[in-house]
């Protein structure tokens, strides 16, 4: 039986794969043609979605951009046995977009049935714990640590050292809680592998768990992915039915289970001691540090808060070694970063590659610069709380220290790109609104400073006395910088700065025509 | 949404007492009461508070820091615009202002028919097919002002 896939990750069905498969199916059916389904995540080759895929003797052979009208062309030119069609991009594997990439976090995205667990042990899955079993918990931090692994959601803390001061704090029980709350802009690698593979989080769960001594972990996922909540749930049913998860882990004596919680649509509960509050059912408000999660965590217990990519990389960092996985980056960025590149672009997608690449690399040789043909204006790397980058920093490689120095930040590595119709006072703007939406409360210069904020920059677009409201402005942001309890009010200065120093002329529109005659 | 049924404490009191083993149960409890009666009336406020052996004012102060739990019902159906920055990049403001102006709402508005609720989101990860949206929770990307009229259309005939 001819092997079919149709992936079931959100950007796909946002773009018709639902329709496509049932267009699928019934004309098969109509032909007498018998067909398996296969439900995968996206390659992440995301402007040919719906991607459909055929396994034939030669490998898959893909047809990108599918409409439910190209079904009945596809079967004629006989799509089945890998057959020539206007769609086809020949075999997936082959596509420039998708050779190119080093795969380690993502190696069985797209690839694999993501709720098939033997499907995931056929494509390496499995090993990473096998390992941490067999060398036990101080060695399975050794080698986290040797790998340099730091920490995905973007303030990049090395993780063996979070696991190791969770493992050291004495305590009756700790926990292991992924941060699945992935609410930047521009990103959605989290979403990807939860929908992809999630096999792969829940065995970087357990191994974190096993390394540090918790029975029990959370995933914290936010209320936007509804359909990453089904592939979930559906995956951790298989691994609790598999002996995956429960009173004795792969018959190790190991005790793992994984609770799956929704959250409720607050952006701050992404930030990790905002995310345990609200987890513990109350509002998510910011807690003061010290002391870290790391020593008073959920329900006052030790824990490590990792994003979905630190954990999901964890199992093949066991499987392949530590210095394997340090042997990729550069400077003290190692590794490999998924790139999310989006926004205003011709090739959209998810891209793993070591740190290192410029983002002039990523932006026009990767992502083909702009969708709408017109120049590249801006680059937003990291999310709202990013710096707008300009081409003329093109150059900058993408590690966590080249951004540091321009005031920029990777953050999660998501990249939004924006072409020359952009108006920056009014992204400066909207960066301020967000925060002020968003804003847990808790601390002045965030709840404050940023609706002082929206209403300094419109009065500067409004031309009122502009160069002493840019003062103004830029003062704000130095208090908000410095003077917030967490990153949403300290980071959202990040964009208004990088757009008054990048794009000055925009802030002064109102009175540009003046000064010129 | 639709299958919401009128609020019942005995049916909330179940709903509430099948979360209390959990650790942390709150949110749990909020989800399931929304699911259930397609909001979450001002009667479940001091109810799950009295089960949590919390004040009320602590409840309410739960429920509202939330974006996403309503205290009244919503339309029959619910479109949810994303308006973060990759959207923008693709001209989402514009889109969804002119589609509010011709169904006449504003955000968090609902259609006076009841047919149809308009809620603004911040992300939905659709960011490589932006603008993106949530109609009752299907994803739809590359959004345009032709869609956005189809669904209003089909949120008044259904």
């Amino acid at each position: 039986m001819t092997k079919v896939y149709v992936p079931r990750d959100m950007a796909a069905l946002a773009v018709g794969a639902k329709r496509v498969l049932a267009a699928i199916e019934k004309e098969a059916a109509a032909r007498g043609e018998a067909i398996q389904i296969v439900r995968n995540g996206s390659r992440g080759l995301l402007w040919l979605e719906p991607l459909v895929e055929v396994e034939t003797p030669e490998g898959r052979i893909g047809y990108g951009n599918v409409k439910p009208s190209d079904v009945p062309s596809l079967f004629d030119a006989g799509f089945l046995r890998g057959g020539a069609h206007p769609l086809s991009i020949g075999k997936v594997e082959e596509h420039p977009y998708w050779a190119k990439q080093t795969r380690v976090t993502f190696e069985r995205v797209g690839v694999i049935d993501p709720v098939n667990l033997d499907d995931y042990v056929a494509h390496g899955g499995g090993q990473g714990l096998a390992k941490a079993f067999e060398i036990g918990p101080a060695k399975v931090i050794e080698e986290v640590t040797k790998s340099g692994l730091r920490g995905r959601g973007g303030a990049g803390f090395p993780a063996g050292i979070k696991w190791k001061t969770v493992a050291d704090a004495p305590a009756d029980r700790r926990y292991v809680v992924t941060n699945a709350d992935e609410g930047d802009s521009g990103t959605f690698a989290d979403r990807m592998v939860m929908e992809g593979d999630p096999f792969v989080l829940i065995e970087g769960m357990t191994i974190c768990g096993y390394a540090i001594g918790a029975s029990k972990g959370f995933i914290y996922l936010r209320a936007e992915y509804p359909q990453c909540a089904e592939v979930l749930t559906e995956a951790l049913e298989a691994a609790r039915k598999a002996g995956w998860l429960g009173p004795n882990v792969r018959g190790s004596g190991f005790a793992f289970d994984i609770e799956l919680r929704i959250g409720a649509g607050a952006y701050v509960c992404g930030e990790e001691t905002s995310l345990l509050e609200s987890l513990e059912g109350k509002r998510g408000i910011v807690r003061a540090k010290p002391p870290l999660p790391a020593h008073v965590g959920f329900m006052s217990r030790p824990t490590v808060v990792n994003n979905v990519l630190t954990l999901a990389t964890a199992p093949a960092i066991l499987a392949k070694g530590g210095e394997y996985y340090a042997s990729l980056g550069v400077g003290r960025s190692r590794g490999t970063m998924p790139l999310q590149i989006a926004g205003n672009v011709k090739f959209g997608g998810l891209y793993e590659t070591p740190f290192g690449l410029t983002l002039g690399e990523i932006v026009n040789d990767i992502g083909g610069g702009s969708l709408s043909g017109r120049p590249v204006r801006a680059v937003q790397c990291g999310g709202p709380l990013g710096a707008y980058v300009p081409p003329s920093l093109f150059d900058t490689p993408f590690d966590y220290e080249a951004f540091q120095k321009h005031d920029s930040l990777i953050g999660h590595g998501g990249l939004v790109v924006f072409d020359d119709t952009v108006d920056m006072a009014q992204m400066a703007r909207f960066g301020m609104e967000f925060c002020a939406i968003e804003s847990c409360g808790k601390c002045t210069p965030c709840r404050i400073g940023s609706t002082r904020g929206v209403e300094t920059i419109d009065r500067i677009v409004e031309g009122v006395d502009v160069e002493a409201n840019i003062e103004l402005l830029s003062d704000l942001c130095h208090t908000m910088k410095f003077g917030s309890l967490c990153a949403l009010g300290g980071f959202a200065p990040y964009p208004v700065e990088s757009a008054l120093r990048h794009y000055p002329e925009d802030f002064r529109k109102a009175t540009l025509p003046a000064a010129a005659e | 949404m639709s299958g919401a049924v009128p609020w019942n404490e005995a049916r909330a009191q179940e709903i509430i007492d099948a979360h209390l083993g959990l650790e942390g149960p709150a949110l749990p409890i909020l989800h399931a009461i929304q699911e259930e009666f397609g909001y979450v009336p001002e009667a479940a406020v001091p109810q799950i508070a009295q089960s949590l052996n919390i004040s009320r004012a602590e409840m309410h102060g739960v429920v509202s820091f939330y974006h996403d739990f309503r205290r009244a019902p919503a339309g029959r159906h619910v479109l949810k615009l994303c308006r973060a920055e990759s959207c923008q990049s693709m001209g989402s403001e514009k889109i969804a202002k002119d589609f509010l102006e011709r169904v006449k709402l504003e955000w968090g508005g609902t259609a006076n028919d009841g047919s149809l609720t308009v809620e603004a989101v911040y992300c939905l990860g659709l960011c490589a097919h932006s603008p993106g949206a949530l109609y009752d929770n299907e994803p739809i990307g590359r959004v345009d002002a032709e869609m956005l009229d189809e669904l209003a259309a089909e949120a008044r005939n259904s």
